[in-house]
């Protein structure tokens, strides 16, 4: 058992379609200053710092060092990680392992992402196997439209359920000043816009952004004097699949590495009804259609449901379990920083420091990462220490 | 090694990803890099804590994690800090073989400017005065320095 750690300091850029006026590491050191200022730190009092982006995406192998000016890691123990889409949220996870094993108190989890220097297909093509999968499977889309026609043809779900899920994450980024893209966009705008790989079409997928998000992490003991309202980990879980496309993702069974790593963070944190536990969760939805089939895969509502589940509002603000206060990845996708943004948005929830997309009263907060082939990771904060 | 190995030709498969980047400069190179361009100029900044002066310009301190406003004209001459004479060609270096690579310590810089050293290279010496030679034609790019080359008596 390790010790107890908690978040208690979140930062995060204005995140927009490219950003001229900054390298990658000018960005990250804007969410880094942030997040030092929002825990009244000072880049002294961090012991260590974890940071990841996504491979090839700007072509800086060595981001650990690359980013030294904007981390602050200079002369400090630094290590990257980088897991593909759940990058982000591993990158917690592992500054959660830092603190967790007793050998780091404060540490500095960055993600980052500067999609408007590279091509985001040609980068992410290196994530399949390059003997195999790559020559006959590959990009972020087909895969995912693949998902949605296996989930459409055996629950006879619409276009127009899976738009819902795109009208409302963009409904809520209005009440988020850092997203992306701040327009409203409807069902009808989502059916209306062109059609990439049935049944994705441009509005069902998420926007391509440049930012940075930074997350301090301190231990049992050092969190409560930094924080008034530490974001406590109740629970983390990661589960990989591996690169055989056709053997690691049975969609007729599902998102299976979340049923499995939502089912561990749920033992881990003693959650029986998720609905009724969780109070608000940021998840990684990639696309409109991951916003009905993963909440099934979550245990939000059953195999099925998640068209009516949605539909009757139970999803959005004032609903009973609100998703993606901040508008979520349809909103905003920098990729190396989008599932760490999933996990301070959580903790944001749970500091109440939302402001206009603040959920009232958050007592347990659950984020998740998704990546690559299919993979997942879980990540559930409390405001009650463990 | 297994036997078979001795016998054929292994089987490959050859792949080759395009991906085209552009990076953005930013306020702050980019205003190194136009200082460059327009007025052969080489701009530093120096750190407001530990005052170290650093070029490029660079936005922040990475040793006192500051911002850098103040901005610092360097003159295009320094002293040779450590240098190797390269003798061999690749597609990747910026001259044809022999040149030099160069760390030059710049009159009033903390740290040591990258660039290269084409012709004199018998002159060349830790120590060594050096000056650049602007190009005739600049578009903003660290090679709108052609080159340092020796300057004054050995």
């Amino acid at each position: 058992m390790g010790r107890r750690v908690a978040i208690v300091g979140t930062g995060q850029t204005y995140h927009k379609s490219h950003r001229p006026d900054v390298t990658s590491r000018e960005m990250i050191r804007e969410a880094v200053v942030a997040a030092l200022a929002d825990a009244d730190l000072t880049i002294k009092d961090i012991d260590a710092v974890v940071i990841g982006n996504m491979d090839h995406f700007e072509s800086i192998n060595y981001v650990d060092t690359y980013s030294v000016e904007g981390s602050g890691a200079f002369m400090k123990p630094v290590m990257k990680v980088s897991t593909g889409g759940t990058t982000g949220s591993t990158v917690a996870i592992a500054a959660y392992y830092h603190v967790a094993s007793g050998l780091f108190d404060r540490v500095l989890a960055v993600g980052f992402e500067k999609n408007s220097e590279s091509d985001t297909t040609a980068a992410i093509i290196t994530c399949s196997d390059p003997v195999w999968d790559r020559f006959s499977y590959s990009g972020a889309i087909p895969s995912l439209a693949t998902e949605a026609t296996a989930y459409m043809e055996k629950y006879g779900a619409t276009q127009e359920d899976a738009a819902m899920v795109g009208e409302r994450d963009r409904g809520h980024a209005l009440n988020n000043p850092y997203a992306h893209l701040r327009r409203p966009l409807t069902v009808a705008d989502i059916m209306a816009s062109p059609m990439l790989a049935y049944p994705i079409k441009l509005g069902d997928i998420c926007p391509r952004s440049d930012g940075a998000c930074a997350v301090i992490l301190a231990a049992d003991g050092i969190a409560q004097k930094i924080a008034s309202r530490p974001a406590w980990f109740k629970a983390v879980s990661v589960r990989h699949t591996y690169t055989w496309f056709g053997d690691s993702t049975d969609y007729n069974k599902g998102l299976v590495s979340l049923q499995r790593a939502s089912r561990e963070a749920y033992a881990q944190a003693g959650i029986k009804n998720p609905v009724e536990e969780i109070d608000v969760a940021e998840l990684y939805l990639p696309y409109t259609w991951a916003g009905l089939k993963w909440i099934e895969d979550l245990g939000f509502c059953g195999p099925g449901e998640a068209a009516r589940f949605v539909g009757d509002g139970n999803t959005h603000m004032g609903g009973k379990l609100p998703v993606n206060p901040s508008g979520g990845v349809l909103s905003t996708n920098c990729i190396g920083a989008t599932a760490l943004l999933r996990v301070a948005e959580a903790a944001i929830q749970i500091m109440g420091k939302g402001g206009k997309r603040q959920v009232p009263d958050v007592k347990t907060a659950l984020a998740t990462g998704f990546g690559g082939c299919f993979w997942s990771d879980v990540v559930i904060l409390s405001a009650v220490r463990p | 090694m297994t036997d078979w190995l001795r016998e054929v030709e292994p089987l490959t498969l050859k792949g080759q990803i395009a991906v085209p980047y552009t990076w953005w400069a930013g306020d702050t190179a980019s205003r190194f890099f136009t200082a460059l361009r327009d007025e052969g100029k080489i701009l530093g900044t120096r750190c407001p804590e530990c005052r170290k002066v650093f070029v490029p310009a660079r936005r922040s301190c990475s040793r006192c994690f500051v911002e850098m406003d103040q901005w610092v004209e360097l003159p295009p001459e320094g002293v040779v800090e450590a240098f190797t004479i390269v003798r061999y060609a690749h597609p990747i270096q910026p001259a044809e073989p022999p040149f030099a690579y160069v760390l030059v310590k710049l009159d009033g810089a903390d740290v040591s400017f990258l660039h290269i050293v084409k012709k004199d290279l018998q002159d060349l010496g830790v120590g060594r005065r050096v000056r650049a030679v602007f190009k005739e034609k600049r578009d903003g790019h660290i090679l709108d320095i052609d080159a340092f080359e020796p300057v004054g008596e050995h």
